[in-house]
């Protein structure tokens, strides 16, 4: 769509080095939808950081930082600068490579999951049949980041994270997929643009309340388990026993310093935004509109996606941390249960007469 | 030469590698490292055999489960590697002769132009082909049966995993975490409301005991 108006433009652009640009051409146009995902991306990152600091220190009655520009505005610019300018230390019994490869495994998942998220109808980088099980292998990845941290840290704190990560991540990756089949199922497709388009559809939807004809209603205790098992997923509190600082100290990051250290955290944003996306897919309507009188578009996308990233520091702001094995009796023995026997009972329901997906 | 020819050469010389680094390295946890490196090259491969489900479970579930539990213990198991080389040249021909045979066999399944393979129709799929949609069509329908005896085998397979491992000590101190949290504050603390037991005196007693 986009590219049919911007091909003519870039040929007369260029004149005669068209034809020597020609055969790259869909590369560089990648490229460019790449950047035009990721800078955003990465603006809304550090921006996050500042909007989590100021809505936790408005919940407990604080300012906040404002001293570094206009309301504080400038200060994710001053902690990045702060951050490139200090060195990356090593471990003298580090394992250098690994200790190395250790936030870019952690960082790299978060960004290659954003090709497969659509932003509005058809506006999305690879619209490929298989969408959420490209999102679930490559959220399941980002464990390795870590792991590997943890262990080439060569240190105790460091490692007990990399143990409690790899057990809490695997397990609520479980319940999540566990509650995603579910949606997979009223949607009958794994295109994310296809699941969106479903929920739009249904009688609700005809009466002009759209809203109440997406998956979130009708799955309504999965969404639960889903927002829940995000939030897990991506190691917030109150589950954030993986750096919990009472505890272990930060976890994996505790050998970490300057821009490696700083990875981990851009890693953990993207990984918010990523899960308030895929919730808002999955369970919100995507970028459809809420009620029938408005028009669909990205602006619902990023209300919705705003709304659950308030949530999450909402959450933070609220309850105090899960203790370890009160966290894991939580996915296997309360969510892995419920999810299986809610995979039952949405499949008798769709088989009934009942159905309220034709 | 296309595109996709130059993938799949980048792919199995990195597959090759890896595996090769695999047995070769002298870390466990690096050599575990290289397996998931080994196993992502694969699932690139398979991509480009339009076996995009297969691809993407290999990753969801080798790489993002097993390995991770692989290195789980790999990481706090304290491995003398001077122990493990020991029989090395004891074990290598009974280890060779296993190898040879594993080539012969490949050679046999992938020299398809001596077996006919490939007189296989050839596998012009549409774009929007689906593969994932296919198999599940596949395996619910003509195999429904035998999938389900597998899916009854495995999970026999988890139930006697949870069986060997469990094992209650009398003397462990262990917490319940059911029973903790389905305390309520009524089970811990009894608030009582009643009067004060103790009557002050009465004035005329009082009197009567200075009189």
């Amino acid at each position: 769509m986009m590219e049919a108006t911007v091909l003519p433009m870039v040929e007369g652009w260029l004149g005669s080095l068209w034809p020597t640009i020609k055969p790259v051409w869909p590369l560089i146009w990648t490229l460019l939808k790449i950047v035009v995902i990721i800078v955003p991306l990465l603006l809304s990152i550090a921006y996050m950081t500042f909007a989590e600091r100021k809505v936790l220190a408005w919940m407990h009655v604080r300012i906040g930082p404002n001293r570094v520009g206009p309301w504080g505005l400038l200060q994710p610019i001053a902690d990045g600068l702060k951050l490139i300018f200090k060195e990356v230390l090593f471990p003298t019994a580090a394992d250098k490579k690994l200790f190395i490869l250790g936030p870019i495994m952690a960082f790299a998942p978060a960004l290659a999951i954003w090709a497969v998220i659509p932003f509005s109808s058809g506006l999305v980088l690879a619209d490929i049949d298989a969408g959420v099980l490209y999102l679930l292998a490559m959220g399941s990845v980002g464990v390795y980041g870590i792991i590997i941290a943890g262990w080439a840290s060569n240190s105790k704190y460091p490692f007990f994270g990399a143990m409690r990560a790899s057990a809490q991540m695997i397990s609520y990756e479980v319940s999540m997929g566990l509650a995603l089949i579910t949606v997979l199922m009223v949607s009958s497709s794994l295109n994310l643009s296809e699941i969106v388009n479903a929920q739009g559809k249904g009688m609700f939807a005809g009466m002009g309340a759209g809203f109440l004809s997406w998956n979130w209603l009708s799955l309504l205790p999965m969404f639960g388990v889903y927002l829940i098992s995000g939030v897990a997923e991506t190691n917030r509190a109150p589950f954030d026993v993986v750096e919990g600082e009472s505890e272990i100290v930060a976890g994996h990051m505790v050998e970490y310093s300057g821009m490696a250290f700083a990875l981990f955290f851009l890693a953990e944003y993207a990984n918010m935004i990523l899960m308030s996306a895929m919730t808002s897919i999955f369970f919100l309507g995507g970028w459809l509109s809420p009620v029938g009188f408005l028009p669909d578009g990205f602006f619902w996308m990023a209300m919705k996606m705003s709304s659950i990233l308030f949530f999450f520091l909402w959450i933070r702001a609220t309850f105090p941390r899960y203790r370890y094995d009160q966290l894991m009796r939580l996915g296997w023995k309360v969510f892995v249960p419920l999810t299986l026997v809610w995979i039952l009972v949405v499949g008798v329901w769709m088989m009934s007469p009942l159905t309220i997906w034709k | 030469m296309e595109f996709k020819t130059t993938l799949f050469y980048i792919f199995s010389a990195v597959t090759v590698l890896a595996a090769l680094r695999v047995i070769t390295a002298r870390n466990p946890v690096h050599a575990a490292l290289f397996l998931v490196l080994a196993f992502f090259n694969v699932s690139g491969l398979w991509l480009l055999l339009q076996a995009e489900f297969l691809a993407l479970a290999l990753i969801m579930v080798y790489v993002g489960a097993v390995m991770v539990l692989f290195l789980f213990v790999v990481m706090m198991l304290d491995i003398n590697i001077e122990r493990v080389r020991q029989g090395f040249w004891k074990n290598l021909p009974l280890g060779g002769l296993v190898g040879l045979l594993m080539v012969g066999e490949m050679a046999v399944v992938l020299s398809g132009r001596y077996f006919g393979l490939a007189n296989l129709p050839p596998q012009n799929l549409p774009a929007n082909y689906s593969n994932t949609k296919a198999l599940a069509r596949v395996l619910f329908t003509d195999y429904a049966y035998p999938f389900e005896v597998a899916s009854v085998i495995l999970l026999v397979g988890i139930v006697v995993a949870v069986m060997l491992t469990l094992r209650q000590r009398k003397v462990t101190k262990a917490m319940h975490p059911a029973d903790q949290v389905a305390v309520k504050s009524k089970d811990r603390m009894r608030l009582v409301k009643m009067a004060p037991e103790v009557d002050l005196p009465s004035v005329e007693a009082k009197q009567g005991e200075q009189a």
